[in-house]
């Protein structure tokens, strides 16, 4: 089960870049690619294999002046549903 | 006509030379000769245009890609101007040389074909002594070579009982992906079809288990699991739409908006050879026939799926129902759709069939 201090890292095989035809950040993997919303390209952008889900919600928390428990939520949820398609190991 | 959004993915079929025989092969039952395969100069020209459209992710399949000794060039160029670069082989031919020259090369992603879980039934359907123990071999080094790996299992009457030892197979391997995938019925499939078309009760069997496999290794590995179109009730959104996510060109360098696509007549498919990929993907009549929901049938048109499903696929609706602009007769809604209960009921009073083995030979020469 994921929690706070679970650290998040995109699986073997996934890329997460910068798409300057599209002007948007796509995260590509085996067999599939993900164009992920504005609030999960934050997120993504924090994945690095060394923070945890907590450091993750407090960097937010700070940045877009928003509860810690709503961004928590949006989190793991985001990282949950990114899990279960592969592209993210919890 | 409105500017289409960029592609996808590219299917770079490098070549239809393949070292095995499968009898569910997609590639069309004329196959192109190897003398028109297009040149390594062209594809590196085309991987160019790809990234310079949108172009995402690269698939160099075939035949098999590992036939062509510069895929490590390709591979490399591809990723060079930043696009995902995935190679579909069948593993036979990828020794510790090749696996180390394709890692210099930056390859993200390796899907590795299985005909079965046994070298007995997987060398039968591959038609190739001591396949299945190269793709053994093969798995070992992806692998070890830290790449992650897709197990690709195609499922059919003659192997279908083994699905759990394939999924055993996989993740004693270490696959991070698996792909259980029902034989689609196109090219070298489509004529095998009452050798290969599963009975319902063997379809509920490989839904059970992978439904029990899905739960169990949730998390760890992912499967997808591709079931057969004439047991639906729903089309599949064949390629994700008619021009729509991809662009597949074929050896000999014609564009097209999917592998099957050389099957329909009354179309003229544009050559890379004569056009960039922006005109191919923005202006070609092959790829704005179908796209979007204008061309659609009334039953299509009409319903709420239309750009879910997008109506299906045109082979098959040529193949079954005897034009490519009927709606799939897939859907249940499709006037044509008791055509595929009826392929079910011919293929299940049919006694065990010998399979039409793929061979490039036969078709140059026919």
């Amino acid at each position: 089960m994921a929690d706070g201090s679970t650290v998040p890292a995109f699986r073997r095989g996934v890329k997460f870049r910068f798409d300057s035809v599209r002007n948007a950040w796509v995260l590509l993997a085996p067999e599939k690619l993900f164009m992920p919303d504005e609030i999960a390209v934050e997120i993504l952008k924090l994945v690095d294999g060394a923070r945890t889900i907590d450091t993750i919600v407090e960097d937010l928390a700070v940045r877009f002046d928003a509860p810690r428990g709503v961004i928590a939520s949006d989190v793991i949820a985001a990282l949950k549903d990114l899990s279960t398609r592969g592209a993210v190991e919890l | 006509m409105s500017v289409p959004p960029p592609p996808m993915g590219l299917i770079a079929e490098l070549t239809h030379r393949c070292p095995l025989q499968c009898a569910y092969c997609s590639n069309p039952l004329q196959m192109d000769a190897p003398k028109s395969e297009l040149s390594t100069a062209d594809w590196l020209r085309v991987l160019d245009e790809a990234a310079a459209i949108g172009i995402l992710q690269v698939h160099f399949s075939g035949g098999e890609p590992m036939a062509r000794r510069e895929l490590k060039h390709l591979v490399a160029h591809a990723s060079k101007v930043g696009l995902y670069t995935n190679i579909i082989t069948s593993g036979v031919l990828l020794s510790d040389e090749a696996m180390a020259e394709l890692l210099d090369a930056g390859i993200d992603h390796i899907q590795l074909s299985f005909q079965d879980s046994t070298a007995e039934g997987g060398d039968r359907v591959g038609g190739y002594r001591g396949g299945h123990a190269k793709k053994l071999e093969a798995a070992r080094r992806i692998r070890e070579a830290g790449l992650s790996l897709t197990a690709n299992f195609v499922i059919h009457r003659q192997n279908i009982e083994r699905v759990e030892d394939m999924i055993a197979l996989g993740e004693a391997l270490g696959a991070d992906r698996m792909e259980i995938a029902h034989t689609q019925y196109y090219g070298w499939a489509l004529l095998n079809r009452n050798a290969l078309l599963p009975t319902r009760d063997q379809l509920n069997f490989v839904n059970g288990v992978v439904d029990a496999a899905r739960r169990r290794l949730q998390g760890r590995i992912a499967i997808d699991y591709v079931v057969p179109d004439y047991y639906a009730a729903r089309p599949k959104a064949c390629m994700g739409g008619w021009g729509n996510r991809f662009i597949n060109i074929s050896p000999s360098g014609k564009a097209l908006p999917c592998h099957a696509a050389e099957t329909l007549p009354g179309f003229t498919f544009p050559s890379v050879r004569d056009h960039t990929l922006a005109e191919i993907w923005t202006d070609s009549d092959a790829f704005t026939r179908f796209r979007g929901t204008d061309w659609m049938p009334e039953v299509c048109r009409s319903c709420d799926r239309r750009e879910i499903d997008w109506g299906g696929c045109r082979c098959q609706a040529l193949a079954i129902a005897g034009d490519a602009a009927l709606t799939d007769p897939a859907c249940h809604r499709s006037p044509d759709h008791h055509l595929m209960e009826e392929a079910i009921t011919t293929a299940a009073g049919h006694a065990p069939l010998d399979l039409v083995p793929r061979r490039l030979q036969q078709a140059i020469h026919d």
